[in-house]
């Protein structure tokens, strides 16, 4: 029995230390544990906070609705970022690209009268290529004037949020009377079932089979299988495909790539068109699928900032992408509940659980050495 | 006519240098923690949870100095959460400031809901308590000079004196050419006896000081409350002018001035009433940084051992 227990001691520290996966669990159990902390010195009770986020993530159909509603632009926003990362870029403009396929999907949406079937993708390619564009440029930049992506992704992100403001005060754009564009044309509205919840007959049904009517209470639609189906893609295209191969190679040794000839430069901007294309998708799908329209902003809303959370979390993985988007979209969420009675916590814990997560997974040698040390202890009694 | 163009300058140049302050104090930290080998891109949350200490304890105390200097010194525990990490546990130092980015925007928001009654902006210090204006009335009412000084805060001059003093130290004295040495080439400062990881530590921990300081210059000074989006990203700025200014004092503090003008010019043209929009004018000190990069600026080069963890070989 002793024998069976210093084994499983010994495959825990196996899976911790050398699976990215395990690994990437533990350091989120001690972002709960950092989280709880915060929560007890501030004098709420932390097992009920958690309690009540559970509860109001999982309870209903309509809050499980939301959470993969929130989550759905941070797992592109993620993807983005990480296959950025995987080559050898940083990319702080996934902000910025957002906003640009936000604008471009709301302007495209709105001028545009297509009928049903071509109006979405036709939004969504759009906004795809404008933001493409956009990140495309910070690659330029780097590639043709050796200016470091992350100064100016960072500057192209604040040039985006102006240029949307921008248009928000255009007359033809903006909806009289308020800072906001008009709403995109019904055509353009990927939620799923919209007219048929609000007709005389949707509603009547719905009121007979209460699941349904609370889970399409929610503004729910297709963008999470596109996120889904994305995230698949991006890794099919970096594993599994030469230019994924060449991507790879600029990013884990520019000077090797060049010497094996590829042209790392070009490299770049394609990388770079990716990376804005999917922040890009992010933007568009929010606003086919969730706003329909855009508004005013004051400051940065975050999507590209979570999304190196993401990304993090991840490992840069594609299909990990989705796992921790979910989690970050689940926390967002559920953070939203705390805040409510009965707990009454301030939500902001999230971003201290979510930045704690992240400090963990940044030292992976932390949790070996405390691990270790009880490995040891086990093994010598 | 030459009184209104001399008159406009004036203010052009007040309101660069009203701008140019919080930026200049966290490249600053950046320019320490960098040259060190530490790669900070942790500021942005360095200078929140700077300017929500600032502008907490100088609500609370009401002493505008004693808020500047918490706020430094909370700033610099985020720097040695951030040291922790990177030099001890050879961390990911990209992945432990965007950490950071998130702890400092966290924590500084759920205090200020602690402390304020659950709200997220803090409530006003008095006009008195705020930072004071050592130039204010001193020049005569309407002149030029009058103009651009009369509103200026202290933490304007001293973002100045802090940018000589850093130069002086990184390049005129021994330790500082010992933390080149750090970031440049750690196993050979290692060799002559030098201590890595107590100066790398010791860097990181300033840079979380200075970023106090500028998140403090802002809600001390610029404003007087804290507030979710007073920060909004000026810390990535300032990482944008630490490398624009090629990891040197004397270029972040030109990439800040040039940021700030930009900020000011907008600010100047905005008061008229112009064809263009104000949004469109908004735009102009990223697009101005952005051309100025492509234009005069040549390829930068961080210190060799920027971001990378050292460790020293095992003796077995």
């Amino acid at each position: 029995m002793k024998i069976k227990f210093k084994e499983l001691r010994k495959s825990i520290y196996i899976f911790a230390t050398e699976k990215t996966i395990g690994f990437t669990l533990i350091s989120i159990f001690l972002g709960l544990v950092v989280g709880a902390i915060f929560l007890v010195a501030a004098g709420f009770n932390p097992f009920q906070a958690y309690w009540i986020m559970l509860i109001g993530i999982f309870s209903k159909p309509s809050y499980i609705s939301y959470t993969i509603i929130r989550a759905t632009p941070l797992i592109l926003t993620g993807l983005s970022i990480a296959f950025a990362f995987k080559t050898g870029l940083f990319n702080i403009g996934a902000e910025g690209q957002f906003i640009i396929g936000s604008v471009a999907a709301t302007a495209t949406g709105y001028f545009l009268h297509l009928p049903l079937l071509i109006h979405i993708p036709v939004v969504i390619i759009s906004a795809v290529i404008a933001a493409g564009v956009w990140g495309g440029i910070a690659g330029y930049f780097k590639a043709k004037f050796g200016v470091h992506e992350v100064i100016s992704t960072i500057m192209l992100n604040w040039i985006a949020l102006y240029f949307q403001n921008f248009l928000i005060y255009t007359k033809g754009f903006q909806k009289p009377g308020g800072e906001t564009s008009y709403s995109i044309q019904p055509t353009a509205n990927m939620m799923i079932l919209k007219t048929w919840k609000q007709s005389e007959a949707g509603r009547e049904w719905l009121l007979q089979h209460p699941f349904w009517k609370d889970l399409l209470r929610t503004p729910m639609n297709w963008g999470f299988i596109i996120a889904i189906l994305m995230a698949i893609l991006v890794w099919f295209v970096l594993n599994k495909t030469a230019l994924g191969y060449r991507l790879r190679a600029v990013g884990f040794n520019k000077f090797a790539a060049e010497y094996g000839g590829i042209n790392v430069n070009k490299n770049i901007i394609i990388s770079m068109f990716i990376a804005g294309a999917l922040a890009g998708l992010a933007g568009a799908l929010q606003v086919v699928g969730v706003s329909h329209k855009v508004t005013l902003i004051a400051a940065m809303e975050g999507y590209g900032f979570d999304g190196i959370a993401v990304a993090l979390i991840a490992n840069s993985n594609a299909l990990g992408c989705i796992l921790a988007g979910l989690l970050f979209g689940a926390l967002k969420y559920g953070g939203t509940k705390i805040q409510m009675f009965p707990v009454k916590a301030p939500s902001e814990v999230i971003s201290i659980m979510i930045g704690s997560i992240v400090f963990f997974i940044s030292i992976p040698k932390l949790i070996k050495v405390i691990l270790s040390r009880k490995n040891k202890k086990g093994g010598t009694k | 006519m030459i009184d209104t163009i001399l008159s406009n300058i004036a203010l052009i140049i007040g309101t660069t240098l009203m701008y140019s302050t919080p930026l200049i104090y966290t490249s600053l930290g950046g320019v320490l923690s960098e040259n060190s080998g530490v790669i900070n891109i942790g500021l942005e949350g360095m200078m929140i949870i700077g300017a929500f200490a600032g502008a907490a304890i100088g609500y609370f105390v009401g002493d505008p100095w004693i808020a500047f200097i918490g706020a430094g010194i909370v700033g610099g525990l985020f720097g040695l959460l951030h040291a922790f990490a990177c030099v001890t546990f050879g961390a990911n130092q990209v992945v432990s400031g965007i950490a950071i980015n998130f702890l400092g925007a966290g924590i500084a928001l759920f205090l200020s809901r602690m402390l304020f009654e659950g709200a997220t902006m803090t409530k006003s210090i008095a006009l008195d308590n705020k930072m004071p204006r050592p130039l204010n009335g001193v020049f005569h009412d309407g002149s030029f000079l009058n103009i651009i000084f009369n509103n200026q805060y202290a933490t304007v001059y001293l973002a100045f004196i802090m940018v000589f003093l850093i130069w002086f130290f990184m390049y005129k004295t021994k330790y500082g050419l010992r933390l080149r040495s750090v970031g440049e080439h750690p196993t050979a400062a290692d060799t002559l006896g030098i201590n890595v990881i107590k100066i790398r530590y010791l860097a990181v921990i300033m840079s979380g000081v200075f970023s106090g300081f500028g998140g403090a210059a802002m809600s001390l000074a610029i404003v007087s409350n804290f507030r979710p989006t007073l920060v909004s990203g000026h810390g990535f700025i300032a990482l944008a002018a630490m490398i624009f200014g090629k990891w040197k004092p004397q270029g972040a503090l030109l990439a800040c001035l040039l940021f700030g003008g930009a900020q000011g010019l907008a600010v100047f043209l905005g008061q008229f009433d112009f064809e263009i929009s104000s949004q469109l004018i908004s735009m102009l000190p990223y697009v101005i940084t952005i051309v100025v990069l492509i234009g005069f600026v040549g390829k930068s080069a961080a210190p060799s051992a920027d971001g990378i963890p050292y460790e020293r070989e095992q003796k077995n």
